[in-house]
């Protein structure tokens, strides 16, 4: 019976949530049409879905998006790499967590958006400044994250285990490694979402492709239909991206 | 007593956690020497602090005596001894991420029992302690009591000679308490495993043990060892009966002053011990 009225006031709340959602679209196209609001400044929304259908269907979007996944994928496995293994080699004594987890945490909280000029002059225009910038960002909640699961594991697992006979593989395999897994997948997650929102804001800075570039590019020729048809693209692949990351987290933990 | 008969030998040992000198140095067990005979279920009861779990983990070679020795089957004890040891502890050390039936059989793995016999072995030690229909579950999906039945039945399934239990059931209410310990007194009735019991209860301690050791405050040694002359499996009546209210009573007695001493020990050394 409550499993019932739960499920309806779920359907209530995506409701309401859609309706706000298209409440916020037609507020958008009473502002353009209606009130008179600058083209320029804010596209009709009518218009802007056009644009978006073409940028679809012309396949211009592709070159862009290819540029933008790979330096995010590259960026990600490289910040996986890196910050679960330095991770995992700091967790293993308790004062190496005291020396670095402070450093680490302090570092995640400089903005290293500001590295992104020095990068560019490291690695030029091309994609290899955005995928440093992107691995540098979320390197630093995957480590942390990896330090506090591996870190932190109950010592009653580590006593009974050691009492029945584990072996240091055997220890690793299966008690500390899935001890540590919702914490070190939760930091991946964190890790993915900053890489990206911190590779397509740096496409905008400098680069010479990608989403974030393209968007730029036609808000600098006076293209906005076009350019909010290709916010709002971007709005989806990230969203869309972000789904599959979470889900992807949540299989892992249910295992 | 011969040598024969003497599955556990302590002699005279002392533990210190931390250095003479240290703000944290604390003398927990001080030359206390126990000789524990195969087949016997032994309890440690004493005032908190008084090194009863210490000496459990020393003779379970997950700590090692500041002096004196420890042996099991007349071979010093200097390491986890899977193959002759099993533990139950308190609480919570069964394994979140495994199943009932996937925790046994991890226990298994790890003691190294070929993996052919697992299923087997692990559904049996299950239906002893009474969890045949439980195995699917998680332990976050069991009750206290279910979860030490569990981590009982993992301890059981490594069919060592020797079971080692800590507190097992001192975070458990009393009439589950009560239920387990009947069960496990039937249980072991059956067995002849040496077993080494901790508890802080005064009847729980006369109703499992063949001898209750009673030690006294920190730094704890054994001030008196009680035998409770009565066949196992212990019949549930046996609590209402003269001779266990005369033997709880002994224990009280014994106990009592030393349980003032700890805590005005600890009250002296401030919270933070």
């Amino acid at each position: 019976m409550s499993a019932r009225r739960d499920r309806r006031d779920r359907r209530l709340s995506r409701g309401v949530q859609i309706g706000f959602l298209l409440g916020l679209i037609a507020l958008w196209y009473f502002g353009t049409a209606v009130w008179g609001i600058n083209q320029i400044l804010l596209p009709n929304p009518i218009n802007v879905w056009h644009e978006l259908e073409d940028v679809i269907r012309s396949g211009e979007f592709l070159p862009d998006l290819q540029v933008t996944l790979t330096e995010v994928a590259v960026a990600f496995v490289l910040s996986c790499t890196s910050g679960v293994t330095l991770g995992y080699l700091i967790s293993r004594s308790h004062y190496s967590i005291r020396v670095f987890e402070p450093l680490l945490a302090g570092a995640y909280s400089v903005p290293i958006i500001l590295f992104l000029p020095l990068y560019v002059l490291f690695f030029g225009l091309g994609p290899w400044s955005k995928i440093a910038l992107g691995t540098t960002i979320s390197f630093f909640p995957i480590a942390l994250n990896t330090i506090a699961g591996f870190g932190y594991v109950d010592r009653i697992f580590i006593t009974a285990a050691r009492s029945m006979g584990a072996s240091d593989f055997q220890m690793f395999r299966y008690v500390l490694l899935p001890a540590a897994l919702p914490v070190i997948l939760t930091g991946l997650r964190i890790g993915f979402t900053v890489a990206l929102l911190s590779i397509l804001g740096s496409e905008t800075i400098a680069s010479l492709a990608g989403l974030g570039h393209r968007i730029v590019h036609l808000a600098e020729a006076m293209e906005t239909p076009r350019m909010f048809a290709y916010i709002a693209f971007a709005v989806v692949i990230a969203a869309l991206l972000n789904t599959v990351v979470t889900s992807l987290e949540q299989r892992a933990r249910r295992r | 007593m011969t040598t024969s008969d003497v599955a556990i030998r302590i002699a005279e040992v002392s533990h210190e956690f931390g250095e003479p000198g240290d703000a944290f140095h604390v003398r927990a067990l001080a030359d206390t020497s126990l000789d524990i005979v195969r087949g016997e279920l032994l309890c440690l009861i004493g005032p908190s602090g008084c090194g009863k779990s210490t000496l459990l983990n020393m003779i379970g070679g997950l700590l090692l005596p500041t002096a004196g020795s420890v042996e099991v089957g007349s071979q010093p004890v200097r390491a986890p001894l899977p193959r002759e040891i099993a533990f139950v502890f308190q609480e919570n050390a069964l394994f979140p991420w495994c199943s009932v039936l996937e925790n046994v059989k991890l226990g298994m793995t790890f003691q190294g029992v070929p993996k052919g016999e697992h299923e087997e072995r692990a559904r049996r030690s299950l239906e002893a302690v009474g969890l045949k229909d439980f195995m699917k579950h998680y332990p976050a999906q069991l009750s206290g009591g279910m979860r030490q039945r569990a981590a009982l039945a993992r301890a059981l399934s490594l069919q060592t000679a020797i079971l080692l239990m800590d507190e097992p059931f001192g975070a458990l209410d009393e009439q589950t308490r009560m239920i387990l310990g009947e069960d496990l007194s039937v249980l072991l009735s059956r067995s002849d495993k040496t077993i080494v019991f901790v508890t802080h209860s005064l009847g729980e301690a006369v109703f499992l043990a063949d001898r209750v050791a009673v030690f006294s405050a920190r730094p704890g040694t054994i001030k008196e060892i009680i035998s409770v002359d009565e066949p196992h499996p212990r019949n549930p009546n046996f609590v209402t009966t003269e001779k266990f209210g005369r033997l709880r009573n002994t224990l009280y007695g014994l106990l009592h002053d030393e349980i003032r001493k700890a805590v005005e020990q600890s009250a002296m050394a401030g919270p933070l011990s």
